[in-house]
């Protein structure tokens, strides 16, 4: 270790630093020992992900299997099965998981029939510069804001709004607040997620082949049929990762427009807040978090995570 | 490529009516911040300036604006120093659970929000109050830059990647030590992709809501608590439909750097 104390190499520095000065030193020390520059780089990182962001995440996963005392509401440290257990038998649980799973898949649906004809016009019949300026504009209101667009949506479904008014004239009206306007507006806010994978998917697929397809005599819809889409599919299934996962712990959307519906997030929020009963709202967590697990593992194959 | 007329004008239709989806929800916001009339009707009978000034003199709006401001630079400044190391190691070096630390850093993006809001309110109160520190603004900081890494992360990564290593090497070889490559070769390189990752890091940042509503104690109010505390006030709909209004015209913003950044560089 005695080649420490002096520089390696002589001086030739545009910053002018004295030879052998301390930040030199260290300079050579991280240069010839690459395990200490890859720890110097690693320390931080993974100090707040794996202690402060891993560790909050073990910690709240282990008060899952706590309780709270009826009476004074303290926590109590004994390891315990009841949160999950009521869970399981509570069919009011049981009800509100389907419902999310269900307004999840609904704004999955939705986005994927509304973005793949969208995607597909960007990436395959639009002019080059058509093609900036459409992926401008998808982008742009994705910089408006969450809540600014889940409020839009809450003026359109209003009573005497904006839908009420369109429909007026053929004797129609809006659906008002509720489960189907969650779903509306959750498709809107994730929109994009889903069109921007979707056309980056397509953009890849080589135009010789839609013109093979062409010349072998398939119709627009065969192509389609048997070569976009199994092609483009983990670019969807990819999309699908964000719309899915986003619907599915939303908790906002529906307070602004959902009326009195209650989802998964509803009820971890109510039991954090005004239940204060931290375990269970912790168990309840754990759903999502399970289902994200499963849906991940399950798309694995189609190659969908390196279309992210 | 060859498609059918029919096809040709139906992907037509599809993309003006897609993006005519997008579009007039928030055009009605916008119209609707000049409806005189403070009970919400469409369309509006008479219109008015009068709520945007009075929306420009709200304490309550101009101070949580501030604080999103803050919170959002704090955030991104964390983000980048944190993103780059991590990019750098996985970039430049095989370790052991290389692969994994990808997935630690899209997991606080990639779990419900929820979830990541009530465990850092359980570990903030745990760890931090016995130490005096109570939530508030420090902790909204670190609770947002926890899932603001993986944009510097992933736009750095990136950059990296195509840069490779020549250049540096070279620098080496002229007796530049590794701070000194670092400064005068390599983070030149990588400003405009550091630029677009903190773009993007703060408009993630100042857009949150869920993670916020968990860390921020009972004083901080970002701009979205404040818009979503006084959604459901009916006399306060009118400032809050103006605030709307003005991050629709706003959100112009960064999208207009983002393509002068990829302008020459491509980096978004």
């Amino acid at each position: 270790m005695a080649s420490l104390t002096r520089p390696t190499r002589p001086d030739r520095s545009p910053g002018g630093v004295a030879p052998g000065g301390p930040v030199r030193r260290l300079a050579g020390l991280l240069h010839r020992r690459p395990s200490i520059r890859l720890a110097a780089l690693l320390a931080a990182p993974l100090l707040w992900l794996v202690v402060a962001y891993l560790g909050s995440l073990g910690a709240l996963f282990v008060t899952a299997f706590w309780t709270t005392n009826e009476f004074t509401g303290d926590v109590v440290k004994v390891f315990d099965l009841g949160n999950f257990r009521e869970l399981v038998h509570e069919s009011v649980y049981r009800t509100v998981t389907l419902r999310s799973v269900g307004v999840a898949v609904a704004v999955t649906l939705i986005d994927t029939v509304v973005a793949f004809p969208m995607a597909f016009y960007m990436a395959k019949v639009a002019s080059p510069r058509a093609q900036r300026w459409l992926v401008i504009a998808v982008l742009t209101p994705l910089w408006a804001g969450y809540l600014v667009k889940a409020y839009a949506w809450r003026i359109m479904f209003s009573g005497s709004g904006v839908l009420d008014w369109f429909l007026s004239p053929v004797g129609g009206h809006g659906p008002g607040y509720g489960l189907p306007a969650t779903v509306v507006t959750l498709a809107y806010l994730w929109l994009p997620y889903m069109i921007l994978p979707v056309y980056a998917g397509l953009e890849r697929l080589p135009n010789s082949l839609l013109d093979a397809a062409g010349d072998l005599g398939a119709r627009s819809f065969r192509s389609f049929r048997t070569v976009v889409w199994p092609l483009a599919f983990p670019a969807v299934v990819a999309g699908s990762i964000f719309t899915f996962s986003l619907s599915l712990g939303d908790y906002i959307a529906v307070k602004i427009v959902g009326g009195r519906s209650q989802l998964i997030g509803n009820v971890v929020y109510d039991n954090v807040g005004t239940a204060n009963n931290l375990p269970f709202a912790a168990a309840v967590a754990l759903i999502p978090v399970a289902i994200m697990v499963i849906y991940l593992l399950a798309v694995r194959r189609t190659g969908a995570l390196e279309n992210l | 490529m060859t498609l059918s007329r029919g096809a040709r004008i139906a992907l037509r239709v599809a993309m003006v009516v897609g993006l005519a989806l997008i579009y007039v929800p928030l055009f009605v916001v916008l119209v609707n911040s000049f409806n005189a009339d403070k009970t919400f009707a469409w369309p509006p009978a008479h219109v008015t300036g009068e709520w945007w000034t009075r929306a420009w003199d709200n304490g309550g709006v101009r101070s949580a604006l501030w604080t999103s401001v803050k919170a959002g630079l704090g955030a991104t400044a964390v983000a980048c120093v944190l993103g780059t190391m991590a990019a750098f190691a996985v970039q430049r070096y095989r370790f052991f659970g290389r692969e994994t630390v990808s997935l630690l850093v899209i997991l606080p993006i990639a779990l419900p929000g929820i979830v990541t809001g009530i465990a850092l309110n359980n570990a903030f109160r745990t760890v931090l109050s016995p130490l005096g520190i109570q939530l508030g603004l420090f902790t909204v900081i670190v609770g947002h830059a926890t899932f603001c890494i993986v944009t510097i992360y992933n736009n750095v990564l990136a950059r990296l990647r195509r840069m490779g290593t020549n250049v540096e090497e070279a620098s080496a070889d002229l007796g530049a030590d590794t701070f000194q490559t670092f400064r005068y070769v390599t983070f030149p390189l990588l400003r405009s992709a550091l630029l677009a990752g903190g773009l993007l890091s703060f408009a993630l940042s100042f857009d949150e809501i869920i993670v916020t509503t968990f860390t921020a104690g009972a004083g901080v109010q970002t701009l979205p608590i404040w818009i979503f505390d006084n959604l459901f006030r009916p006399n306060q709909a009118p400032i809050v439909n103006v605030v709307a209004a003005a991050l629709i015209v706003l959100s112009v913003v960064p999208v207009y750097i983002a393509q002068r950044i990829s302008g020459d560089t491509r980096a978004i």
